[in-house]
């Protein structure tokens, strides 16, 4: 049994009285793989987390987030690979002395248990003298803006309620590592943007190092310091933000992150440098990008481009033949005002469909429906990736 | 799903993980123990004594099968439990259908008072219920003194001692064994599926016949099996309602055990009501999943 | 909806319903009336009020001593059917192990074997191991008859429980058995306990195998019921049934209360 650890002073400092090694990772994942039965559901995780990070796992439903997750908990054993949680080896750690703090999608509060009871579980079970756990208890209803409800069953409290005693819960005891699978999943939309902002706050101040799962990339965007980008039981990407946005390694990750234009071809290189061609079309491409995405001549490939990086122009616009610019005869199929963005769905001459956002008021011309139009972007604004598919 | 990428072809659905015998399989070692000597080991003991024990020295171990089934009153006995089951099963069934369907339609407070109407002679003493039969049906009892009083009848009208006596007995008795089954699966029955029937131009009896009978159908098996493969074991009540020639089989194995002192016969008798009790289960299971009928219980 | 009660199809539905609520509970309902007659015959509608039979049934030792027989019995039966019909329920949800489906099947069995082939294997068993006409050969009997529905109910409110609470309170430090002792059994326990009042019950109200394992010196009240029933007219009988059916009703009704009580989210 794990000794109580954190401070008794205020709610915070989970991590400050940490024994001091602050540059040893809170976690990290080698090699990590699960295979049940008949499929493969993690297959060869690397991932190292710093203390205090707040790292989210994104990825569609069977892409091996959770099973990581759970692996991290203990609650399914991996077939291969190591987790370590603060520089030890949880191999044969069962999950109640791993010392990890888990937030469930549905919450997972005893319901036989007021929400006092809920938070002075895991104090208990580490066995906090009385007054101690009357102390803690009341500090973590109070870090969550509860007090006064920790009488009442979870029953009896509101999703959102029940979702800050479940965060409660899992910091009372101040784990090493705070776990949360879709937290915020079963709430409506409002609710969950302000929660959002809640965890992420409250995790800040603990200073907890958290690993957060969910299939909502705005959320994880919004929340994360780095976002592990996951698909077919591995890490495609692992990045900020805004690498992952500006930058993505793949088809994959482009797509899944974003609205993406994805124009599909063939990866070419002449005297001037690499092009993307497609039936008659070439683009060029920048060379830093050609660099990083390493392609050979004549693979399938493509570049993505986010809908805000395009513009639209008069055919005979001179920013149509400018250098450093790529350009397509389009036309206009829809033009849709969306508030604060107009929406162009556009169609190139090969029949391939384009997606163009533009700021209203920015003093631009506004497209109709029909209008034959010159599309550009800026050949530093597009990410050659290659095309798995191609 | 899609996503994860198969190991094997083996199946096509996603397997559970962990090995095939787990640490909590261990609890149930003490319940089987118990089980096996004092519920499986005594039925073992009547199927051996069945072809061991003779009334006369034989040398063929199936001599009590064949004296069984020489005897023209034993094989009365057969055929009339099995009358006996299937009056009892048809009458059931025609009211605990209407009943179930009623349950289904009321008001879930008007529905909890009928279940409890079930639930109460379900779990009320057989014994105490056919005794309650007894004092209605004998010819001093409530219905022929009300109608001799009342100069209907000159003499006792036969209601005890007679197949009819006994297959009210039964059914009141079986009638739970029914409703419960019927009830738990059309209670699963989407109500939308009446209504699309109805949108679709159905009229209600059509609706009815052609989208929620068929739907409630398992439930009528479930419940049909559970009636007769009970009826057929029955002992007390036609013990207590019936006349000599309503003997069912329970009644013929106690008296050649207790009185006759002939266990071969009787264990004889026991393991061909045993057989045709399994027989039915294991014909009734190609139809439905047996768990089924025995789960509805559970709800109770 | 309100309006098609009056349709005719409704109207034979609601009577057919009316008459089988009267047919499932009056015939039994009538012996208690009658037990309250202070003539010495079963007449109907009973003649005076008394309680007579009931004085008769007390101080009679064969009733009375059959009652307390009946109570011992259901009562450790329930306790013995209860402790093994939880650990089976236990290790046939939770457990994994080849042979799982048939041996759910087996613990169910008892409800469908005819009892007169039970009574019969266990009278004949139990007389070679000393067993029969013994309180505690009836105790072992009667929690054979009584486990399946403590597994049911037990299996029941086990399936309910979200699997998820158990791996949070392992997250937060509860090993298997504090995790079993704080949150699991606390869960179960309506269905532990409703499945020990229907055992309970079952020994209460059970005849068949009685009949065949208890003697003259020791019987209980149902047993003591049928060797009198087929002779006397005697309304004590009534009285008797009446008290059955009392016991039965009131542990019945207890065991929906607690069942009920089930922490829902």
């Amino acid at each position: 049994m794990s000794a109580l650890r954190g401070s008794t002073g205020a709610a915070g400092g989970a991590t400050t009285d940490r024994p001091d090694q602050p540059d040893r990772p809170a976690l990290v994942l080698r090699g990590l793989a699960k295979s049940f039965v008949d499929v493969q559901a993690v297959d060869g995780v690397d991932l190292e987390v710093r203390q205090g990070e707040f790292v989210t796992l994104l990825g569609p439903s069977g892409s091996g987030k959770t099973t990581t997750l759970r692996m991290i908990a203990g609650f399914t054993r991996q077939s291969a690979g190591t987790i370590e949680i603060d520089g030890v080896d949880m191999t044969h750690v069962p999950p109640h002395r791993r010392d990890v703090g888990m937030i469930f999608q549905n919450y997972a509060l005893f319901p036989h248990l007021t929400a006092a009871q809920n938070i002075a579980f895991p104090l208990e079970m580490r066995r906090a003298t009385r007054s101690e756990i009357k102390r803690r208890v009341a500090e973590a209803l109070a870090l969550v803006k509860l007090e006064g409800l920790g009488s009442r069953y979870p029953r009896q409290l509101s999703g959102g309620q029940q979702q800050r005693i479940a965060f409660a819960r899992a910091v009372v005891f101040h784990p090493r590592l705070l776990l949360m699978d879709e937290p915020l999943g079963a709430l409506d939309k409002k609710l969950r943007e302000a929660l959002q902002l809640e965890v992420m706050h409250i995790s800040r101040q603990l200073g907890a190092t958290v690993i957060y799962v969910t299939h909502d990339q705005e959320e994880a965007l919004v929340m994360s310091d780095r976002i592990a980008i996951f698909s077919r039981g591995r890490i495609e990407q692992l990045g900020r933000g805004e690498d992952l946005y500006d930058r993505p390694v793949s088809l994959f990750v482009a797509d899944f992150i974003g609205e993406s234009n994805i124009l599909r071809g063939r990866f070419e290189r002449d005297g001037e440098g690499g092009w993307l061609a497609r039936g008659n079309l070439r683009w060029r491409v920048a060379a830093a990008q050609e660099d990083r995405a390493a392609l050979s001549d004549g693979s399938a490939a493509a570049i993505v481009v986010r809908p805000e990086r395009l513009r639209i122009v008069g055919l005979n616009d001179p920013a149509v033949a400018a250098p450093g610019v790529n350009a397509v005869e389009a036309s206009v199929r829809d033009a849709l005002y969306l508030g604060s963005i107009r929406k162009y769905e556009l169609m190139l001459p090969d029949g391939q469909a384009a997606t163009v956002r533009r700021q209203v008021g920015g003093g631009e011309r506004e497209w109709q429906s029909g209008d034959r139009v010159g599309l550009i972007w800026a050949v530093n604004d597009a990410v050659l990736v290659a095309d798995p598919n191609g | 799903m899609r996503q994860l990428r198969p190991v094997n072809a083996r199946s096509g659905r996603r397997s559970r993980e962990g090995p095939i015998v787990n640490r909590w399989a261990l609890l149930a070692i003490l319940p089987i123990a118990f089980l096996g000597a004092f519920f499986l080991v005594p039925l073992v003991v009547v199927s051996l004594r069945s072809v061991t024990d003779f009334a006369k020295p034989t040398g063929d171990a199936f001599a009590n099968y064949g004296r069984f089934f020489a005897s023209a009153a034993n094989l009365r006995v057969l055929g009339n439990t099995f009358w006996v089951a299937t009056l009892s099963t048809v009458v059931c069934l025609a009211l605990g259908y209407p009943y179930a369907y009623l349950m289904n339609i009321v008001r879930p407070r008007v529905a909890g008072l009928l279940l409890i109407a079930v639930l109460l002679p379900f779990w009320s003493s057989l014994l105490v219920r056919t005794y309650a039969w007894q004092v209605i049906l004998r010819d001093t009892g409530i219905i022929n003194t009300f109608l001799l009083d009342s100069k209907v009848v000159d003499e006792p009208i036969p209601l005890i001692r007679t197949t009819l006596g006994v297959m009210l007995g039964m059914s009141q008795i079986l009638l739970p064994f029914m409703v419960l089954p019927i009830y738990a699966v059309m209670r699963r029955i989407d109500p939308e599926y009446t209504k699309a029937a109805a949108n679709l131009g159905a009229p209600p009896f059509a609706a009815f016949r052609r989208v929620f009978l068929p739907l409630s159908l398992p439930g009528v098996l479930a419940g049909t099996l559970l009636v007769f493969v009970l009826a057929l074991g029955f002992y007390i009540t036609p013990a207590l309602l019936g006349s000599p020639k309503d003997t069912m089989i329970s009644q013929f194995i106690a008296s050649a055990v207790q009185q006759r002192l002939d266990w071969g016969i009787g264990s004889t008798m026991a393991v061909i009501l045993m057989g045709l009790t399994f027989a039915v289960l294991v014909i009734a299971s190609r139809f439905i999943r047996l768990r089924d009928a025995f789960g509805s219980l559970e709800e109770s | 909806m309100t309006d098609s009660w009056r349709q005719p199809h409704r109207l034979l539905l609601v009577a057919l319903g009316a008459l089988t609520v009267f047919f499932l509970l009056a015939p039994t309902l009538v012996v208690v009336p009658m037990s309250f007659t202070a003539s010495n015959s079963l007449t109907f509608p009973p003649e005076g009020f008394s309680t007579r039979w009931y004085e008769k049934m007390v101080t009679d030792p064969q009733w009375s001593t059959g009652f307390v027989n009946s109570a011992k019995v259901a009562f450790l039966t329930a306790v013995l059917a209860t402790a093994l019909g939880t650990l089976a329920a236990l290790g046939t949800v939770r457990g994994r192990f080849p042979g799982r489906n048939g041996l759910q099947l087996l613990i169910l069995s008892p409800l469908i074997v005819p009892v007169i082939i039970i009574a019969i294997g266990m009278f004949s068993v139990f007389v070679r191991w000393k067993l029969a006409g013994s309180i505690a050969g009836l105790v072992l009997a009667h929690t054979a008859l009584a486990m399946p529905f403590v597994v049911v109910n037990v299996a029941t409110s086990l399936r309910t429980v979200d699997r998820n609470l158990e791996l949070a309170a392992q997250s937060l430090g509860a090993g298997p058995v504090r995790t079993f002792r704080r949150i699991t059994l606390p869960l179960i326990l309506p269905g532990v306990m409703a499945g020990g009042l229907f055992a309970f019950i079952t020994s209460w109200d059970e005849v068949v195998v009685s009949i065949f394992l208890t003697s003259a010196r020791f019987r209980t009240l149902p047993v003591e019921m049928w060797e009198q029933v087929r002779q006397v007219v005697d309304p004590t009988v009534a009285a008797v049934a009446t008290t059955l059916l009392a016991v039965t009703t009131t542990i019945l009704l207890l065991a929906l209360v607690v069942r009920r009580q089930a922490p829902a989210r």
